[in-house]
């Protein structure tokens, strides 16, 4: 499997844009660390981009084809038959001139806008799932074994390490049957992230709990322990809020990790299957129309890459913004982080 | 150390347990055996059906029939017994066979991708890192979050089109129009420019001799034309040659050591005349001898560094191997180059030579050099986009390392010393940088066998990805559980290995005993 756990993601990365000139002596008021983390991450210009596009992305494939029922925007859906417009090619010709079929049409009519929206939809429904399940599973595992240790910490460790060696398409693969006998596929596409996001916590898992060892070793550890904190208090109140960088971080790297698994797995045809569309799907639907059909196979892909691309930046923004021992910050210029620097 | 690695191996092996008995059932749940017989009208469907069944023994329940499985597989732990019995495909091949085929096409495929990509990710890591925030590392970092962003099927429908079917195109009429040559050397220019340091003055130097030389290359190319009949020549073999000579000078010992200098040099004239002397005796070439001719060659570079002598021996041994090691990479490049032209116009490849599929161009006979041409011409895409997917990690992970290592106080010492900074760089930073990134090596390689499931089903490469979601398809569980077995065994061992060798690397890291 190509897909690379969170942890393979690339490492850590200061991005801050331009030299700082050294900050004036002046007395600051204090910030909090969400203040802080806020103001670094809406001074790093590429975040912010990638942030705008990908809720540009996300509103679109959300509104257009609608979703859960609700009617969306767009005149066609995915799976209705249009007559071909010639050869169906792409009729946009600019950000406000769509025409019928901006995206064209695929070989038997369907609407390729309305397919690529829908196909958008669900590989981001799957993210989502994927990122909310997994941090969830990952950070209770990691927190529990490095929290508690012992037998807790044995357990828990040797059952990840088994799950890590499980092929994730095997695991896929078991689902796609499974529903298809026993749920009917209106459910495939959540059953989907819901399976994917079991098998992808181990990275999060891991890393959740070297950040426990170390914190939970800490003086103020100590001393809410004897202030007789209770164990869930020390790590709701104490603990975990030290860990939300490394949690926050690298679920992001997950959910960017899961949408490229996501896209593979229905590719080789064990993710997302037919009559619902997948981005992957539908590339390795059409991929040998490359010669005569060129849109077919670039819209999925441009999507892909986009909201992947994204989403990286974004986790990147977040790492910098979270990372204590960034150099080029000072809390002064975050205080004026809303001004052009001097 | 002893107990903590025999601790671990135990770990191992009951983990292997658990995690094959959860493989087995996953793959007895996720299909139909069957399947396909059902769905058959053949008159002795019956039959069939009834065959299989007693084949894959499917009356058992699955929870016990993995036990059947696991009796056959114990077998492989007896030693010297070669009784190894992983089961049998339904098609009735034994799964040791076709593992073994599998491994050693996804050897040769993967393993060339990971070096290429530790190679030039660590170096784009490096020199990202010491110019941070120039454009350079700005035009890395995008380049590298893009490939990352890259789905792998989706770049090898592209690399494809443009690098297989349009340079094939090409290569049957190499005309390069003057467009294409002032695009180039733009780009050449640019990327110069990008590497040049800080100022001004010099990117716009950089720029210009980077498309100077660009355009003048490819116009070379084009009158002379290469492209139908290409090979290097003792001249641009003698002129490369001294430039890597010097360059290696520069970053292992610097060129002020003059005796190192002079042994890489000596290394050059002596390829030269190598490239004389061996040429007949490489008409009959097998890889064993060109490996031979390597170490022959290494054994030289370190007789002629440590006959220079002089203060420091050691680096003049090891300036004068790797330079005598890269003048033999030309000479082979050479002479495969040299048989290019029999290669292209040879009938079983009728003038296509860049494979957009499989592993060999099928009943393709020749000397060592046609069949090295024709594994690297199917090898050229596969490893491409596996080196794009996997050149991230590194870049990204080499860079936030090095910049780490570039702001500790020993830094700081080495340079107040009055140390060069080749020196600083080279011998104080960048092997330190490279300890966590051994982790990650270590962890990759765990990973390859199974690692390009998608790449080789896109390039219908019959590796262990192929084999796996071949079976996968037919609901095959022997295949299967073989496949995770090398796999899950591989990835248990180098993480393993990755501990070690981290507490090796770093004396401040103990491995709990």
């Amino acid at each position: 499997m190509s897909t690379q756990t969170p942890a393979d993601v690339p490492g850590q990365t200061e991005t801050v844009p331009g030299p700082v000139p050294p900050a004036p002596e002046i007395e600051a008021p204090g910030l909090s660390q969400g203040q802080i983390v806020r103001r670094k991450f809406f001074d790093n210009t590429a975040a912010i981009i990638s942030l705008v596009v990908f809720v540009v992305v996300f509103l679109l494939a959300f509104t257009s084809v609608g979703f859960a029922g609700i009617p969306g925007w767009w005149k066609y859906n995915h799976t209705e038959f249009v007559p071909l417009l010639g050869d169906g090619a792409p009729t946009v010709t600019g950000p406000f001139s769509w025409g019928e079929h901006p995206f064209g049409q695929d070989s038997i009519g369907r609407d390729y806008f309305a397919m690529t929206m829908r196909g958008a939809q669900n590989s981001l429904l799957i993210m989502f799932i994927i990122g909310a399940l997994a941090g969830l599973t990952g950070v209770v595992v990691g927190a529990c074994s490095g929290y508690f240790r012992g037998w807790t910490e044995a357990v828990l460790m040797r059952f990840t390490d088994i799950v890590i060696i499980i092929p994730v398409v095997l695991a896929a693969a078991t689902l796609g049957e499974s529903v298809n006998r026993f749920v009917g596929s209106g459910a495939q596409v959540w059953l989907l992230g819901v399976f994917l996001g079991l098998v992808l916590w181990t990275g999060l898992a891991r890393l959740v709990r070297g950040e426990f060892l170390s914190l939970r070793e800490r003086e103020f550890v100590d001393a809410a322990k004897i202030a007789g904190a209770s164990n869930t208090r020390i790590i709701f109140k104490h603990i975990l809020p030290n860990a939300v960088g490394v949690i926050i971080v690298n679920t992001t790297l997950l959910m960017s990790a899961a949408i490229l698994l996501e896209t593979a797995l229905s590719y080789i045809g064990f993710g997302v299957k037919a009559p619902d569309v997948s981005l992957g799907l539908i590339i390795s639907q059409n991929q040998e129309a490359f010669q005569t059909r060129p849109w077919l196979f670039w819209f999925p892909g441009l999507f892909i890459v986009l909201i992947c691309l994204c989403i990286n930046f974004i986790g990147d923004g977040l790492r910098d913004a979270f990372d204590p021992r960034q150099k080029k910050f000072n809390a002064g210029r975050a205080k004026d982080a809303g001004k052009p620097a001097a | 150390m002893v107990t903590y690695i025999v601790r671990r191996l135990v770990t191992a092996v009951l983990i292997l347990f658990g995690a094959s008995y959860v493989v087995y059932q996953l793959t007895a749940l996720s299909g139909d055996p069957l399947e396909d017989l059902r769905a058959s009208n053949a008159p002795n469907r019956e039959q069939l059906i009834q065959a299989r069944t007693e084949l894959l023994d499917l009356n058992t329940p699955a929870p016990l029939r993995y036990f059947g499985w696991l009796a056959g597989a114990a077998k492989c732990l007896v030693p010297f017994a070669a009784t190894c019995d992983l089961g049998a495909s339904i098609q009735g091949e034994a799964v040791t066979t076709s593992l073994v085929r599998a491994m050693g096409n996804t050897i040769t495929l993967v393993t060339t991708a990971t070096v290429l990509a530790i190679i030039i990710g660590i170096s784009l890591g490096i020199i990202t890192a010491l110019r941070q925030y120039s454009g350079l590392d700005y035009g890395v970092t995008f380049m590298s979050f893009l490939f990352f962003s890259l789905p792998i099927f989706w770049l090898a429908v592209l690399l494809k089109e443009f690098g297989a079917i349009g340079f094939n195109n090409f290569l049957a009429d190499p005309q390069i129009p003057a467009s294409t040559i002032v695009v180039v050397a733009l780009a050449s220019g640019l990327i110069w420019a990008l590497f040049a340091s800080a100022s001004w003055k010099r990117k716009a130097i950089a720029f210009v001799v980077g498309a100077a030389v660009a355009a003048a290359l490819l116009t070379v190319l084009e009158v002379v034309d290469w492209f139908t009949d290409p090979g290097l020549g003792p001249i641009v073999i003698l002129v490369t040659g001294v430039a890597i000579a010097f360059g290696i000078v520069l970053l292992t010992a610097g060129l002020r050591n003059r005796k190192a200098l002079y042994a890489s040099l000596i290394m050059v004239a002596l390829g030269l005349v190598a490239y004389y002397v061996v040429n007949p005796v490489l008409n009959a070439a097998t890889v064993w001898m060109i490996l031979a001719l390597a170490v022959l060659t290494v054994l030289v570079g370190i007789g002629v560094g440590y006959a220079m002598g002089g203060y420091d021996r050691g680096q003049s041994m090891r300036a004068a191997a790797l330079t005598g090691l890269l003048m033999g990479l030309l000479i082979v490049v050479d002479r495969f180059l040299v048989t290019w032209p029999a290669y292209v116009g040879n009938p079983r490849v009728r003038g296509r030579p860049i494979a957009t599929v499989g592993a060999e161009t099928p009943g393709l006979e020749g000397t060592f050099w046609i069949t090295g041409l024709d594994t690297f011409t199917h090898l050229l895409l596969p490893t491409i986009a596996l080196l794009l997917a996997s050149l991230a990690g590194y870049s990204r992970y080499s860079r936030a390392s090095m910049l780490e290592i570039m702001n500790m106080d020993f830094i700081r010492t080495a340079r107040a010393k009055g140390l060069s900074e080749r020196t600083v760089v080279m011998r104080h930073a960048f092997r330190n940088a490279l300890i966590p990134l051994a982790t990650l090596v270590a962890f990759d390689i765990g990973a390859l066998i199974g690692g390009a499931i998608i790449t080789e089903q896109v390039f219908a490469f019959s590796g262990m990805g192929q084999l796996f979601v071949q079976a996968l398809q037919r609901t095959d569980p022997d295949p299967i559980m073989g496949f995770f077995l090398v796999a899950g065994i591989l990835a248990l061992v180098f993480n393993l290995v990755a501990d070690v060798a981290y507490s090796f690397l770093d004396p401040r890291v103990r491995v709990k005993a």
